[in-house]
């Protein structure tokens, strides 16, 4: 006897957390039913593997029906289909949101294109994430850069209200939605030890101190988009290290101001104006869109490498740049100071987020 | 032109994309009603459209208000084709015309479409400006209030309680019209819901003008059902009980009780009691005069004194005077206090017109209705006053028994559809009732004159209160009345509890209280409802008889059989559980009457054998009696099923029961011996593991004899076997009566043996749930308000290849049992919890295919506390004094509740009349002081901001929010916290579904109206949809939306019992095709948490609106 139709449905929408993680990882019911299984549900409820069937085909109707309204979480809370209290929706929400981050990290700078999509066999296989998890949460992170592509003001706060994500996990989406607009270079074999942590980080200071939003919340360019004016004026930093003088004078007042503080000082004397040239130039190329891309690259090859290699510690780099900032100040006939700082602050938030092993 | 509609389009969200190239929609509105309509402009270019329309008014005089549903439709303009409908809104008004439900209907509906389903939403206001209408020949009745719960409303009293209104209407099936083989499904199955809207207007209406002329002001425990014959058309039909209600308010809760009822009573006249045929000179019911004694379950009955064992399978052919015509009595059963009574019931064989035959039927009918009422009931009220059931009351009781008695006989049918009943109410219970009778299905002729139907009905319940009268009862409790069709053949049912009932309610009530004080002392509390309501030298039927276990005075039966809710006032012992007995029978495939002939052949044993399997769980349970009991047969093409549900409860005052004795038919075999023994001891076991499952030990009786749980076996009784036995045989087998402590099963074949095992198969529910199929669990009263209300619908294939009845039966028991483990499983977190008023339908769609549907709810309760409660003795004497505090209480309950249920509309209106306005400033108000008093208390998370939202936005703001938000400088800062946008962020507010006609936890305030709402839905793409399953599923979710949407709109919090009374569902797998059909009701109330009852009152009325709607989020 075999039951050709079977559903539960409650006036309150039973959501099973378990069931729900299962669904979302991608698995058939049929293994999600062998995975509850292993997880001793049968004894504990004292149950039969039937039972278990109807009632996980039961969940996986919900939420392939939940499906379609979760992806404009707004409409969840509007749509009157299903009666689930507040907390669940949220929870619905933020687990259909959340995401691998080395999945996460594999797509960073990626262009979310169809292109992309078909290679995530391969992302699957390299994170282990099942295909099918895969493919949703690209699918996620390319409908929230599609929401906010075109909108103003903050990034993380947009995603937020139009997504109904929680803070911290709106920020990561800022994130990703800021390198695939800028198409960040993280794929290359230097940059494989900076996590996708170290690279929202990073995306989070950039868009904290470089976008319109952080000058003028009614501006009126995207956030993901770094402010066109600001990148152009961005050249006129490169005096700092054209100008001869100015260098040497950088140069002296850092290191007066740095001598006996930190253990590597000779190191720093003798590479000062190679760090300064790089850290300099980073900013003078991201008006070109290719450049940009080797932003990160950059900055490890040209500044974290040479440091480390010079057996720098984080609180050596901390201090050095706190002064290398700072000091421009007393430069005479450098006009650019509040340029400087707002350019440096999110480089040296970078620089110290990715200056690890 | 006694009343004007009018109605409001203000949005709409969400609409589906109608135009692929834009990806939007132009949306417009047709409002219809009656034939009228108007339109709104077209909102060219979204999904998320913004009419706010003027309001359309439509004068109409209120017999239209009640029949027609208004009926508002989206659809899409297209200037160079046919606009496209996006879907429809039914909404039925009658909650408008009386004055005490809701003023407005306001709120987001779905747009719902019979082929996709819910589109979108769409924002409505309706109202109505009634004016009175004096004419008092009037075709309406507005202002009668309707309710499906089978007690009295909780914020009501009764004040009169006048009988049973019935009324059908019938009409010719939209599906089978010659016009539906060229209109599209869709069209279709609009002109079907419609007219069953239409259909249950005109019925309501009709049942509306009956109460009227009873002088009663509404109808309780009001069943609609749908009888879809098919080709020969569609029967709305319903029943209820008229009531005179009267809102419990500060001045009726608290009148004096007694104010001087002598004087009313001497003026009554004692002897004029026109009907002096009284119980005790011997009733002319047909039971005693044609019934053939049918022995084998007559060494049972000996047992249950409840059970009448009398099986009258007389099939009687009366000669029709009508020449073509054939009564045909081919024994349709009549469970009578719940063994089969055969007795006739007559097959309409012949199609030709009956009108000359009917004619006889119906005029009794009217000449009985005529009767004045108020001198029945002062009769009745003499009767009573004399002292009702006296303790050995003897010719006072007869006396008191003819008074009364002959009142209500004076009624048509002394029917009650309630199943709870006001303390006092009922004086004695005498058992089940109940009536069958198989029809074969012809055209209806004249659907304005539904005779044919009528008259089936009337037989039926002319049965039922025959067989009452049998039992010494005067009236019916608990009763229902259901068909189920197959094809051409329709079996009709009728089952209730006979009782007697104190007329105090029955009448203009003035004596009240002097009543009410001797009727406490007269009957004892709590076993009175268990005493024997028939003579005892004279009884219907063999009994075996005690005297009470509680009060020692009076005569008891050892079993009890009812279908209505345990009073609450009984004594229970440990807890109820749910009991369901289940068969299958094999029916040859036929046409027509034989056909019909067959299955009413099969009926009486199937019923017999329902019976036997009830009667043996409950043993095995060692309970003694069982409420609630529904017997449901369903007839299939090639079979036909029957599935009981009751719960089982151990009753005080009731003996214990005896054990269940297994004798083996051939004996000095050896192996055949210990089999027998094994089987004994395992029964043995488990008598004793569920009576300490549920808890049963009841108190030792020394001066009694017991018997002892496996006594000798006095008489053998075999267990029946149905078709090969003739009437002869069967009288042949009358055994000898004699008292019987034992039940005894003897197995003489491989078929018994196998009922018996299926008797240990049944597999108590997980530890930490209960189940009953009544409003309340006996022994447990500690709920908590956590109730998750569920539909459940499988459709199995019954997959033999030669399927025996012993098969069927099995596989059916597995299909039921595996559903109630799924459900256990399902509402595993809710544990400690249980299961109330678990609905079981059976349906057999075709050849192969069982369908089961259950709706039941879920509650929580508070196990600690709920096991002292139990253990207590004194545990009746804390009910009724919570009872009593609780009446206490009322007065300031109300007080404080009614600004409340009467606020949300306020400020809708408010925003409403803002928004025409331009200035929207009054609602901004209203939406800060709101934002404002909750914030106070519970604004943590952001979840709970949202609900906050939520409720502004609910409360009608829909046009306004994103002003409302800049208005209020809390809503701002919320913004800026939470950054969620504004205007799309809103919840919907929670509704509650209940089958229950109350909220643990929970006082409900006010009863805004009855929800019954039919919808068909269909789909082409079945395999798209997710198969049957994915079709089904989404669909109950719908209907639950819809039920919801209207509720909030009607600005309610809660439906109370709620019931699917429908759920018809067919598919066609090859065309990829499916259609299903389901009918839902319920009682749409307000409710506020007690817990906030307490906090309420210093509260101004405003701050406590949000209070009051945000509990309800705690599901």
């Amino acid at each position: 006897m075999s039951s050709d139709l079977d559903v539960f449905v409650g006036n309150t929408t039973l959501i099973d957390e378990e069931v729900y993680r299962l669904w979302l990882d991608g698995h058939s019911v049929a293994e999600a039913v062998a995975r509850r299984l292993r997880g001793g549900l049968l004894e504990r409820e004292a149950t039969s593997v039937a039972v278990l069937q109807s009632d996980t085909r039961d969940h996986y109707r919900t939420f392939q029906m939940l499906e379609r309204l979760l992806h404009a979480p707004p409409r969840l809370l509007q749509q009157l289909l299903f009666q689930i209290p507040p907390e669940r929706q949220a929870l619905l929400v933020q687990r259909y949101y959340a995401f691998d981050e080395a999945l996460a990290r594999e797509l960073l700078g990626k262009k979310l294109s169809k292109g992309t999509k078909k290679e995530l066999d391969e992302v699957s296989a390299r994170t282990g994430v099942g295909i099918r998890s895969c493919r949703r949460q690209f699918d996620n992170f390319k409908r929230v850069f599609k929401a906010v592509e075109e909108l103003r003001g903050p990034l993380a706060e947009n995603i937020q209200q139009l997504f109904l994500l929680p803070p911290s996990l709106a920020r990561d989406y800022a994130a990703i939605v800021f390198f695939a607009n800028s198409r960040f270079e993280t794929g290359k074999r230097r940059l494989q030890f900076l996590s996708f942590g170290d690279f929202a980080a990073c995306a989070q200071s950039m868009m904290a101190h470089w976008s319109q939003g952080a000058l003028a919340p009614e501006a009126a360019e995207p956030d993901g988009d770094l402010p066109k004016s600001f990148l152009q004026d961005l050249k006129e930093l490169k005096v700092l290290v054209t100008d001869k003088d100015l260098l040497d004078q950088h140069k002296s007042l850092v290191c007066s101001a740095l001598r006996g503080k930190i253990s590597v000082y000779n190191e720093l004397e003798a590479n000062f104006k190679a760090l300064s040239r790089a850290l300099v130039n980073v900013g003078g190329k991201l008006t070109h869109a290719r450049d940009v891309r080797d932003f990160f690259v950059d900055l490890v090859e040209k500044v974290i490498e040479p440091c480390r290699s010079d057996k720098w510690s984080p609180g050596d780099l901390r201090l050095f740049l706190q002064h290398y900032t700072a000091a421009p100040r007393n430069l005479p006939g450098f006009r650019h100071q509040a340029l400087w700082e707002r350019y440096m602050a999110a480089i040296s938030a970078c620089l110290l987020r990715m200056f690890h092993d | 032109m006694p009343g004007k509609l009018k109605v409001k389009i203000v949005a709409g969200r969400h609409l589906p994309v109608m135009d692929r190239a834009s990806d939007l929609t132009d949306a417009f509105v047709e409002v219809k009603f009656g034939n009228t309509t108007f339109k709104t402009d077209v909102y060219p270019k979204s999904l998320n459209p913004q009419w706010n329309s003027e309001w359309f008014k439509f004068e109409v005089d209120d017999e239209e208000l009640q029949d027609e549903p208004l009926q508002i439709t989206v659809l899409d303009h297209d200037t160079y084709s046919a606009n496209d409908a996006i879907g429809k809104v039914y909404i039925d008004i009658d909650p408008l015309l009386y004055s005490e439900a809701a003023t407005v209907i306001s709120g987001w509906f779905p747009i719902y479409d019979t082929i996709h389903g819910i589109r979108g939403e769409i924002n409505v206001v309706v109202k109505v400006d009634l004016f009175n209408d004096l004419n008092r020949f009037r075709q309406s009745s507005c202002g009668v209030k309707f309710f499906c719960t089978t007690s009295i409303p909780k914020c009501y009293r009764a004040v009169v309680i006048h009988g049973f209104v019935e009324e059908l209407v019938v009409n010719e099936d939209p599906e089978y019209q010659w016009i539906d083989r060229i209109r599209t499904p869709r069209a279709s199955n609009e002109a079907r819901q419609r007219l069953i809207s239409l259909m249950s207007g005109e019925l309501q209406r009709k049942i509306g003008l009956k109460v009227l002329e009873m002088r009663g002001n509404a109808v309780v425990g009001y069943l609609q059902c749908f009888d879809l014959e098919g080709e020969s058309g569609l029967v709305v039909r319903a029943i209820g009980t008229a009531c005179t209600l009267d809102k419990l308010s500060n001045t009726s809760a608290f009148l004096p009780a007694c104010n001087s009822p002598s004087k009313e009573m001497k003026e009554i006249p004692f002897n004029e009691d026109p009907n002096p045929n009284t119980y005790s000179s011997g009733p002319s019911t047909p039971l005693k005069n044609q019934t053939y004694s049918f022995s084998p379950s007559k060494s049972y009955s000996r047992q249950s004194s409840s059970s009448d064992t009398d099986l009258s399978l007389t099939p009687k052919t009366a000669p029709s005077p009508q020449g073509p015509r054939i009564f045909l009595f081919p024994s349709s059963p009549t469970l009578s206090c719940d063994s089969p009574h055969l007795k006739k019931s007559c097959l309409l064989l012949s199609g030709s017109s009956i009108k000359p035959l009917h004619s006889s039927h119906v005029s009794p009918v009217v000449l009985r209705k005529s009767v004045s009422f108020t001198e029945e009931l002062l009769l009745a009220a003499s009767g009573m006053g004399s002292g009702s059931a006296g303790k050995e009351g003897g010719p006072f009781k007869t006396l008191l028994r003819q008074q009364t008695q002959s009142a209500l006989e004076q009624r048509e049918f002394p029917f009650f559809t309630l199943t709870t009943f006001p303390p006092g109410f009922l004086v004695h219970v005498g058992g089940v009732v109940s009536a069958r009778s198989v029809k074969l299905l012809d055209r209806i002729h004249n659907p304005d004159e539904p005779e044919t139907r009528d008259a089936w009905w009337a037989e039926i319940r002319q049965e039922i209160k025959s067989h009452a009268k049998a039992l010494g009862c005067h009236a019916v409790v608990g009763y229902s009345e259901s068909t189920s069709i197959c094809e051409e053949v329709c079996i009709l049912s009728a089952s209730g509890t006979a009782a007697v009932l104190n007329p105090r309610f029955l009448q203009d009530g003035t004596m009240e209280g002097c009543l009410e004080q001797r009727i406490e002392e007269a009957s004892p509390p709590g076993c009175g409802f268990c005493h024997i309501p028939y003579d005892e030298l004279n009884m219907p039927f063999p009994a075996h008889l005690t005297y009470c276990y509680n009060c020692r005075k009076q005569k008891v039966p050892d079993v009890l059989f009812t279908t209505i809710d345990l009073p609450v006032e009984a004594i229970v012992v440990g807890k109820g559980c749910l009991i369901q007995a289940r068969l299958c029978r094999l029916k040859k495939k036929a046409q027509a009457e034989a056909n019909a002939t067959s299955i009413s052949n099969l009926l009486p044993f199937m019923e017999y054998e329902v019976h036997t399997q009830l009667m043996n769980k409950l043993k095995l349970r060692g309970m003694n009696a069982l409420f609630g009991l529904r017997i449901q047969i369903t007839v299939g093409e090639n079979m036909l099923m029957g599935l009981a549900s009751a719960t089982g409860v151990y009753l005080a005052a009731l003996p214990t029961p005896g054990g269940i004795q297994i004798a083996g038919k051939t004996p000095n075999d050896g192996t055949y011996e210990q089999h027998i023994s094994h089987m004994q001891k395992k029964i043995n076991d488990t008598i004793a593991k569920n009576k300490e499952l549920y808890e049963i030990n009841p108190p030792e009786l020394p001066e009694e004899i017991i018997g002892s749980p496996i006594p000798e076996p006095r008489q053998r009784s075999r267990l029946l076997r149905s078709q090969s036995e003739s009437s002869d045989e069967v009288t042949e087998l009358d055994l000898s009566h004699g008292k019987k402590d034992a039940f005894v099963l003897e197995i003489d074949d491989t078929d018994a043996m196998e009922d018996v095992h299926s008797l240990l198969t049944d597999v108590p529910p997980p530890s930490g749930f209960y189940s009953c199929n009544t409003e309340i669990m006996p022994g447990i009263n500690n709920w908590t308000p956590e109730i998750q209300m569920f539909t459940a619908v499988r459709v199995s294939r019954l997959s033999n290849i030669n399927p025996t009845n012993q098969t069927l039966n099995k596989n059916f028991n597995d299909l039921c049992e595996n559903l109630l483990k799924s459900l256990y499983f399902k509402l595993r977190s809710m544990v400690p919890c249980c299961l109330c008023h678990v609905n079981f339908t059976v349906a057999l769609p075709e050849d192969e295919l069982v369908q089961i549907a259950v709706t039941a709810v879920a509650i929580t309760y508070d196990k600690n506390q709920a096991l002292q409660a139990n253990k207590a003795p004194t545990e009746k004497s804390q009910q009724r004094a919570s009872t009593d505090n609780e009446e206490q209480l009322q007065f300031p309950l109300e007080l404080c509740s009614d600004p409340l249920s009467s606020q949300p509309f306020s400020p809708a209106k408010e925003v409403l009349e803002g928004a025409s306005s331009h200035t929207g400033i009054p609602a901004a108000q209203r939406a800060t002081s709101v934002d404002y008093s909750s914030f106070a208390d519970r604004c943590n998370s952001w979840i709970e901001l949202i609900k906050l939202k939520a409720q502004t936005i609910r409360r009608g703001s829909i046009k306004t929010t994103t002003s409302l938000e800049k208005a209020s400088p809390l809503a701002e800062g919320y913004l800026r916290h939470r950054s969620v946008p504004s205007g799309t962020n809103s919840t919907v507010s929670v509704v509650k579904m209940t089958p229950l006609s109350f909220l643990p936890g929970a006082k409900i305030t006010k009863y805004l109206g009855i929800i019954n709402m039919f919808f068909i839905r269909e789909t082409t793409s079945l395999r798209e949809e997710g198969g049957v399953s994915g079709f089904l599923h989404a669909f109950i979710a719908e209907v639950f939306a819809m039920v919801r949407a209207h509720v909030a709109a009607l600005g309610g919090n809660a439906v109370v019992s709620y019931i699917m009374k429908q759920c018809v569902f067919m598919e066609n797998p090859n065309k990829n095709q499916a259609q299903c059909l389901i009918n839902v009701s319920g009682d749409a109330v307000v409710f506020v948490r007690e817990s906030e009852l307490e906090v309420l009152p210093p509260q101004p009325a405003a701050a406590a609106q949000p209070t009051g709607a945000a509990g309800d989020v705690t599901t």
